[in-house]
């Protein structure tokens, strides 16, 4: 988990084991196989593949609800022109289907001495680190399919705006433990802001 | 519950060396009578422009009958209005009788509104409460305060009327106090950050008797209490209000009015360029479009168009330039023991405080036209407590200006107030290799050369460096910028790489913090320096912010080992007073860290009970800090604790003082 032996190693919460955070999880990350990528040493944890299916479900939900309005509208209203937006609106969602188990292979968290550092995206790349003392408030959602799936999206609110850190598909076990231990953690290192 | 007005004999009070009535005695107390008049005061003048556009045919036709009584003649009037009605209808009495219960009913609304809006001031919270059949009530926590801003707004300011803002972190967060007389806002101020600096007042009523034993020379009491009354650093100075009730303080800086009115214009210039601009386009394309057709009764159309766009615009530049200058007019910048005070503002005058530790960032910047010049201006980040549609207005705009307009040497001083962490010997450095350019051996990790299409003018200078003491971002050559992110308030930092980036092996890095003028945006990083960045900022972050005191600023100050010159207040010439009263009262006072907020005058044995053993002794002081260092080896009590051990929760001063005591009894 630390990748330097001088650092202290993060010192998780009372009762919570960071096993959590890696069972049933993905185990290889996916990143851009340019050698310029941006690489941290250290080891990633990585979310459920769960995440994929009840995301592609609710993707295909919503795809058929967009093709049966459109469906009625041009048979019962006879409304030639709602296949264009339809298209373009079914077109999108099946390339974000496409694309969805290759993004969540990339979706990634890494717990360092002093700050969570969290990465997404292969082709267009992004890292965010956020120090421990920052957190301002941890907080973690799940959608109705997410429930049922056993899985739970986890945010982290410091007092900037932009870093807004979401990290999707944990399961819940995993977002419990990381939630108690972000905490736990920023307790002790919190300062006034 | 509500009190009368302070007297204003209460200066001398203060110097005396009494602890003066304060309005942080945990009581309710009242805004000024005066307030709803202010508050309301917009309905009144709508309802006062409804009787003056019923009167105006009258006072037309009387004021014409006035001035040339042979060409126009009163009687000619032949328009009805309530007047008439009321003279021809014999019903005088009637109307008056009503004017009056209409005003009666006015006040007696006045009164309730008074009557219901009440603000309290504990030891740990500032509240508000207010509205009678719509009831809100506010509480703010002292140790979150970003900024206490005394606005004396124009009108209200005639008659010594100021509103108290106690800025909070977060939307609209912030806990108004409005209107106070001006002295007891004052005091309100001096109190709230008194609180808010984590000194308790015992401590504070300690400070005077306290002075003399600190000073070698042995000024007696009262000299010294006057010096620092008069230096602006003397907190019962501050509680009598002998700041700048209009008189300036002991600034720092100060810009002289032709300077900057100049710069403004300049800045007017450009807006004057650019509506320029649209006009000769939009003259232009009329003028051609009208030589095309060969009509010739277009010249009325020019005029239209010239009258109809020129006009607004030229109203728009004068009015903008003007609100700048107006806003910037009196500005001054001064340290006090809680912080940076900025004054600044012509009719409506704005004295900020901002505690030491609430500002986020700070940039240094200088536009194309203020080059020749030399004049640069200074913005920060910090926590306005205000929403994002107050933060666009011009007034939120403005508590971002640190310094309107200043040459080297202002930067210089206003950069050494707002970051006092920076070492007074680097900020030379900051100047020459920051802002004005990269210069031979330069430390910043620049864009490489190859990512110069990324930023074809500032490449060059456009880079970072992590310093001791915070972030420097360097960028832009037109707009020539330097910010600086305090390391112990930076919120994280993110890179972002897109497939371009990567062919070029650079990355885009971001750095985060609260919402301002001051974006942390880099382009076209070398990959390793970007990587470097995400490494070396989150931990120098945590470093700083654990070493970072700023919280509750004079109280680590106070418990700092006994340094002459504490370190977060940047100019605090105080003495270290508070060590020597902490350890005599810790057994007995720790239940209630806060008790002494009650009225000093009402309970004054807790407060006096520690100064007196220095008081009796003046050479003590230096000593009894000595036994408690010496006594628990292993837990000194050291401000900053070690970052891998637990910190200890700021909200609980008075642990390092009470350890000590325990060891021993074991």
């Amino acid at each position: 988990m630390t990748q330097n032996p001088e650092t202290a190693p993060l010192n998780p919460a009372e009762g919570t084991d960071l096993d959590a955070l890696d069972q049933g999880t993905y185990t290889q990350l996916r990143t851009a196989r340019n050698e310029a990528r941006l690489e941290l040493d250290g080891t990633w944890h990585q979310i459920s593949p769960r995440y994929v299916v009840s995301q592609i479900l609710q993707n295909v939900l919503f795809i058929v609800v967009v093709a049966a309005a459109a469906v009625v509208l041009n048979l019962v209203l006879h409304q030639q022109w709602v296949w264009i937006p339809a298209g373009v609106i079914l077109l999108i969602t099946v390339f974000a289907l496409i694309i969805l188990p290759r993004q969540a292979k990339a979706i990634g968290y890494m717990l360092r001495a002093d700050d969570i550092v969290f990465r997404k995206g292969i082709l267009w790349q992004r890292m965010i680190a956020v120090p421990y003392g920052r957190m301002q408030l941890v907080d973690i959602t799940q959608g109705p399919l997410d429930r049922a799936f056993g899985i739970a999206q986890l945010k982290m609110v410091t007092a900037a705006a932009t870093t807004g850190v979401q990290i999707p598909g944990l399961t819940q076990g995993a977002a419990e433990a990381l939630r108690d231990t972000l905490i736990h953690v920023a307790e002790t290192r919190r300062t006034g802001l | 519950m509500s009190e009368p007005q302070l007297p204003p004999a209460l200066n001398a009070q203060a110097t005396a060396g009494e602890s003066p009535e304060t309005l942080a005695n945990g009581e309710w107390h009242r805004m000024h009578p005066l307030t709803p008049l202010f508050k309301g005061g917009l309905v009144l003048i709508i309802i006062a422009g409804i009787v003056i556009a019923n009167m105006r045919d009258r006072l037309i036709a009387w004021a014409v009958d006035l001035f040339t009584p042979e060409e126009a003649h009163y009687d000619n009037y032949g328009g009805a209005d309530p007047v008439d009605w009321v003279l021809s209808n014999n019903l005088i009495l009637v109307a008056l009788l009503s004017v009056l219960g209409l005003a009666i009913v006015l006040v007696l609304i006045f009164w309730f509104v008074w009557r219901f809006q009440q603000f309290r001031i504990t030891g740990d919270h500032v509240e508000v409460r207010k509205g009678l059949i719509f009831r809100s009530h506010r509480r703010a926590p002292l140790d979150r305060v970003q900024g206490v801003n005394l606005t004396r707004p124009f009108p209200a300011r005639i008659i010594g009327l100021a509103k108290l803002e106690v800025v909070g972190a977060g939307n609209d967060a912030n806990v108004e106090l409005e209107y106070l007389a001006t002295p007891r806002a004052e005091s309100v101020r001096a109190d709230i950050l008194r609180l808010a600096s984590g000194a308790r007042a015992a401590r504070h009523a300690a400070l005077n008797p306290q002075a003399p034993a600190a000073t070698p020379a042995g000024v007696p009491t009262s000299a010294r209490a006057q010096l620092v009354g008069s230096m602006n650093a003397g907190v019962n100075g501050l509680i009598a209000g002998v700041d700048l009730a209009d008189v300036v303080p002991e600034s720092v800086v100060k810009i002289p009015t032709g300077r900057l009115v100049g710069s403004q214009l300049i800045s007017g210039l450009l807006w004057f360029v650019f509506f320029a601009a649209i006009f000769a386009i939009a003259f232009g394309s009329a003028l051609i479009g009208m030589l095309v057709d060969g009509d010739t009764g277009g010249s009325v159309v020019l005029l239209g168009l010239g009258l109809g766009m020129g006009v607004p615009m030229v109203i728009a530049v004068v009015g903008i330039t003007w609100a700048q200058i107006s806003k910037s007019l009196r500005y001054s910048i001064a340290p006090t023991p809680d912080g940076v005070r900025i004054t600044y503002g012509l009719l409506t005058t704005v004295t900020e405080t901002l505690p030491p530790g609430r500002i986020f960032a700070v940039e240094v910047s200088q536009s194309l036209l203020w080059r020749p010049f030399g004049w640069w201006t200074i913005k920060i980040n910090r926590m306005s407590g205000k929403s994002a549609a107050q933060q666009s207005s011009g007034s939120g705009q403005q508590f971002n200006v640190v310094l309107p307009v200043g040459k080297r040497a202002d930067v210089e001083r206003v950069l050494g107030l707002v970051l006092p962490d920076v070492p007074a010997e680097s900020i030379p450095q900051l100047w020459e290799q920051g802002i004005v350019g990269p210069v031979e051996g330069d430390p910043y990790r620049r864009m490489p050369r190859r990512a110069w299409w990324r930023r074809p003018v500032s490449w060059k200078r456009h880079g970072y460096l992590v310093a001791d003491f915070g972030l420097l971002l360097r960028r832009g050559n037109v707009w020539r910028k330097l910010a600086v992110f305090p390391l112990a308030r930076l919120q994280g930092v993110s890179l972002s790489q897109g497939p371009i980036d990567r062919t070029q092996r650079v990355s885009g890095a971001q750095v985060h913090t609260v919402p301002g003028p001051i974006t942390g945006y880099l382009s076209g990083l070398e990959r390793a320096d970007a990587l470097a960045l995400l490494d070396d900022v989150s931990r120098a972050a945590a470093e700083a912010a654990s070493k970072d005191t700023s919280h509750r600023w004079s109280e680590h100050a106070a418990a700092a080992p006994a340094p002459p010159q504490p370190p977060a207040p940047p100019t605090y010439s105080g003495p270290p007073p508070a060590v020597p009263p902490l350890a005599p009262p810790a057994p007995g006072a720790r239940p209630a860290p806060f008790a002494p907020p009650a009225p000093p005058s009402a309970l004054p044995a807790p407060p006096s009970a520690p100064p007196a053993p220095p008081a009796s002794a003046p050479l003590p002081p230096v000593a009894p800090p000595a036994p408690p260092v010496a006594a628990p080896p292993a837990v000194p009590p050291v401000a900053p604790p070690p970052p891998s051990q637990a910190p200890v929760p700021p909200a609980v001063p008075p642990v390092p003082p009470t350890t000590p005591p325990a060891h021993p009894e074991q």
